[in-house]
């Protein structure tokens, strides 16, 4: 199912907040049909990175590329006509907005009504509760459901890449797992996923690699597999069992 | 500790808190009433007679304890699982001691004044207020007689207030229709005489006798009229609030689609037939005032889309008016440097472009702002186009401080419009096609982009909205509104001045617009006609107009920051803020997690 091409890749970017460094020269490689997890520590840079690929911070160094285009430094609102689109920290819900108000600004960009009909339907599918509360205010559901409208808005606009900032936080456990069960459904159906969490052992669970960020390095990228394993991981982020 | 799943009903009765709650309320209502006292309210407004002898002055004094009664009155909210109180005695009392309150608060001051000249701080605090001449306050009796009735009137009327909130409901709001009703028309006596008038006149209905009979000479409502107008007004709304009765609109929605669609196109021409009818039957001196409201409410429907629906904060708007008022004093006008001396139709495209450009211009720099900081800025380029307008720098274009004079009137075909009813028409139009502009662009596209703006910038970003056309679009669309608003002015002006064009009308749109209810259509067109048509009409209000807009604007942020006539997802923002701010002060508020998965459970 893994491609070996990669969809994405962040190659030496550093990026700055002012003088200050917060990415340090980091490569980062997304193949077509993976689930790929960046873990860290808080401060570690991983929602700069992510905020990086989106355009919303312009690299002071290196470059992002998507399927084989530089997009360095593109506006962030091109990037989902490209196929990135996110599911922010925090859910990040139009709040007052009905939950088919918040779908509808998931496709704001496309125009094909039958296609856009078809994604309606998958999203019913994969959050048959979503379906539900169309015409409720997203502000009133709950947190997991809020969750739910979250992935299902970053899904209307049919990505190519799904960008996952913390899904689980602020979750209860139960719901921590039916969301990662939720993106493995999705990965399943051809959305290549990468995933930013401090929930190390469940985002491990689900992906096929992952990287590990420290104060704004790589320090280990590995299979998800080993990562699991690595003596080194299971102390910093795993916890010993 | 054996059930704990269910509530049985505890039969306590909470702890009684009417007393102290009677007595502050009794003594904010002091408060007001010495202050619009000793602000010469009471004095300015005592010249217009409503009911027989008692003046507007006295009402309002009067009116303070009513409504303090009433408040005080208001049975306390019922909690889950204790029992209410039957509304009796307690809610009469805690009228009568708001009322006593109330009334020693302003009798102290009555005291005061009589017996020190404390004008030197407080320029209206006459003797005339308790000493010579009228002595309104102590309603031209001596000083202990005066005292004495003042604190009866006071408690009695607080306590009246209470009596309100023990009627049943249906009887309540009959009587505060009433209420209503009397204090209504007493107060627009010249406006209804003046309608009376001009039916009689337009549409030969003879209206005469019944002006007679509601009226006196002096203007005030006459007592025949009073009763009639308070038993028809108590009747009808009895009537209307029968139970079992379907509310219209259910009943309307039950009619068949062919009497619903029948209904509908004639309430429609109704409508119109009305509004056609309108400026002659209310006369050259109403029609003006609504012509002001009109082009005000032009710039409120500007100024809804700009803060409204994209939530810029702009306090720069007049900026704009001036832009769309000079732009048509300087192409119509043969005495501008300019000097072409177009006819009106022929600026409109110019004063469309020069709005747009503006917009652009003030839009453009403020890209990356906002809040607060947003509001600032504007605020600086309103006054910076003022200045401009009123430079000698520019003077050779915009006349300075003598503005331009002879702007050209509206012509359409031979017509030329130059009275109040005619400029009513042209004015409806553009009104018109404001108020369907803003409801196509609400659901639009680019509606939706403004929403989602408003609601969470770079969200909407990721979601391929581009903010950088969505603020512009919401600037020129809102500076075009104004720019109309400015050009209507000038011509029915008939001539610019900067001074025309100062801080104070941003800030009187944007007034407008909070308290009639934002991004709300019929809220801005009754804010508009409230804020703006009532100080028209009612002149002895101009001088208190700006402390009434502050009073109604503490009063609505503290009761209904939504406004009048909310929209329904604005109202829900305010209020989730307000919650959300709440929230955090609850102690031990359960943390996120744990309050999604016992929100999730019922599911």
């Amino acid at each position: 199912m893994t491609d070996t091409k990669p969809l994405l890749e962040l190659r030496n970017v550093s990026t700055h907040y002012g003088a200050i460094q917060i990415l340090r020269g980091v490569d980062v490689e997304i193949r077509r049909g993976e689930v790929v997890c960046l873990l860290g520590g808080n401060a570690s840079g991983k929602t700069t990175m992510l905020k990086t690929i989106l355009g919303y911070v312009v690299p002071t160094q290196g470059d992002v590329v998507l399927d084989g285009r530089r997009i360095t430094g593109l506006p962030t609102q091109r990037l989902v006509g490209l196929g990135v689109s996110m599911v922010p920290e925090n859910r990040r819900l139009f709040k007052r907005m009905t939950v088919r108000e918040n779908l509808e600004l998931g496709c704001y960009l496309r125009q094909d009504s039958g296609e856009i009909a078809k994604d309606f339907e998958r999203v019913f599918t994969l959050f048959p509760k979503v379906k539900q509360r169309l015409s409720q205010r997203a502000g009133t559901l709950s947190g997991g459901e809020q969750q739910m409208v979250a992935m299902a808005r970053a899904l209307m606009a049919r990505p190519k890449l799904l960008l996952m900032d913390e899904p689980s936080m602020g979750l209860a456990p139960v719901l921590v797992e039916q969301n990662f069960d939720i993106i493995r459904e999705v990965n399943q159906q051809g959305t290549t996923v990468f995933v930013v969490e401090q929930n190390a052992r469940m985002a491990l669970s689900i992906a096929d690699r992952g990287y590990v960020l420290q104060t704004g390095k790589i320090v280990l990228a590995d299979t998800a597999e080993r990562l699991m394993s690595n003596p080194r991981m299971q102390e910093a982020y795993l916890g010993k069992l | 500790m054996t059930a704990t799943g269910e509530l049985a009903a505890i039969d306590f009765v909470p702890a009684p808190k009417a007393g102290p709650r009677a007595i502050r309320l009794g003594l904010v209502g002091g408060a007001v009433a010495v202050f619009v006292s000793v602000n010469g309210m009471v004095e300015a407004f005592s010249g217009r007679l409503l009911l027989g002898s008692l003046a507007l002055g006295e009402a309002l004094l009067l009116s303070v304890p009513l409504l303090i009664g009433y408040l005080a009155g208001r049975p306390e909210p019922v909690l889950e699982g204790f029992t209410a109180r039957r509304p009796g005695w307690r809610n009469v009392l805690a009228g009568l001691v708001a009322g006593l309150a109330s009334g020693v608060t302003l009798a102290l001051f009555v005291v005061l004044v009589a017996s020190f000249d404390i004008r030197g701080v407080f320029l209206n605090a006459t003797p005339e207020l308790v000493r010579d001449g009228p002595r309104i306050l102590t309603f031209g009796l001596e000083l202990g007689a005066g005292l004495g009735l003042l604190l009866g009137l006071y408690v009695a009327l607080g306590g009246a207030g209470g009596v309100l909130q023990v009627l049943p409901g249906r009887f309540r709001r009959a009587v505060l229709t009433a209420l209503g009703w009397v204090a209504g028309l007493a107060l627009m006596q010249p406006a209804v005489a003046q309608v009376l008038r001009g039916i009689q006149q337009e549409l030969r209905i003879w209206t005469a006798p019944l002006t007679d009979f509601l009226y006196d000479a002096s203007g005030a409502l006459s007592v025949p009229g009073i009763a009639t107008i308070a038993a028809a007004a108590f009747c009808l709304q009895l009537l209307a609030s029968r139970q079992h009765r379907k509310p219209v609109r259910t009943r309307l929605e039950q009619l068949p689609d062919r009497s619903r669609r029948i209904l509908r196109v004639a309430i429609l021409a109704a409508v119109l037939l009305l509004l056609g009818l309108l400026p002659q039957v209310i006369g050259p001196f109403l029609s003006e005032v609504l012509n002001i409201a009109g082009i005000f409410l032009l710039m409120a429907l500007g100024l809804n889309i700009v803060v409204g629906f994209a939530g810029l904060l702009d306090l720069g708007y007049v900026a704009f008016f001036a832009v769309g008022a000079y732009t048509t004093a300087l192409l119509t006008s043969p005495q501008s440097s300019v000097g072409v001396g177009w006819v009106f139709w022929l600026a409109v495209p110019f004063v469309i472009l020069a709005a747009a450009v503006s917009g652009l211009m003030v839009g453009t720099p403020v890209l990356r702002m906002r809040g607060d900081y947003l509001a600032i800025v504007t605020l600086g380029f309103g006054e910076i186009a003022r200045l401009l307008f009123i430079s000698d720098w520019l003077k050779p274009w915009f006349g300075g401080a003598q503005g331009i004079i002879q702007v050209g009137d509206i012509s359409l075909g031979p017509v030329q419009i130059r009275t109040p009813e005619a400029f009513f028409y042209v004015l409806f139009v553009f009104v018109l096609l404001a108020a369907y502009a803003t409801y196509a662009l609400q659901d639009s596209r680019i509606g939706r982009a403004w929403m989602a703006m408003r609601e969470d910038e770079a969200v909407a970003e990721a979601m391929g909205v581009n903010i950088v056309t969505a603020k512009l679009s919401a600037f020129i669309v809102g500076a075009v509104l104004a720019g109309f608003g400015g050009a209507l002015f000038a011509t029915k002006i008939g001539s610019v001045f900067p001074h025309s064009f100062n801080v104070i009308v941003s800030i009187t749109v944007l007034v407008v617009i909070i308290v009639g209810g934002m991004a709300s259509v019929p809220g801005v067109v009754l804010g508009t006609l409230v804020l703006v048509g009532l100080p028209e009409l009612l002149r002895e209000f101009e001088e208190y107009r700006f402390l009434i807009y502050g009073a109604l604007l503490i009063f609505m942020m503290l009761k209904r920051p939504e406004g009048f006539i909310p929209s329904g997802r604005r109202a829900e923002e305010l209020h989730e803020q307000e919650v959300a701010q709440d929230e955090w002060l609850v102690a031990g508020a359960p943390e996120t997690g744990a309050t999604d998965a016992d929100r999730d459970e019922p599911n």
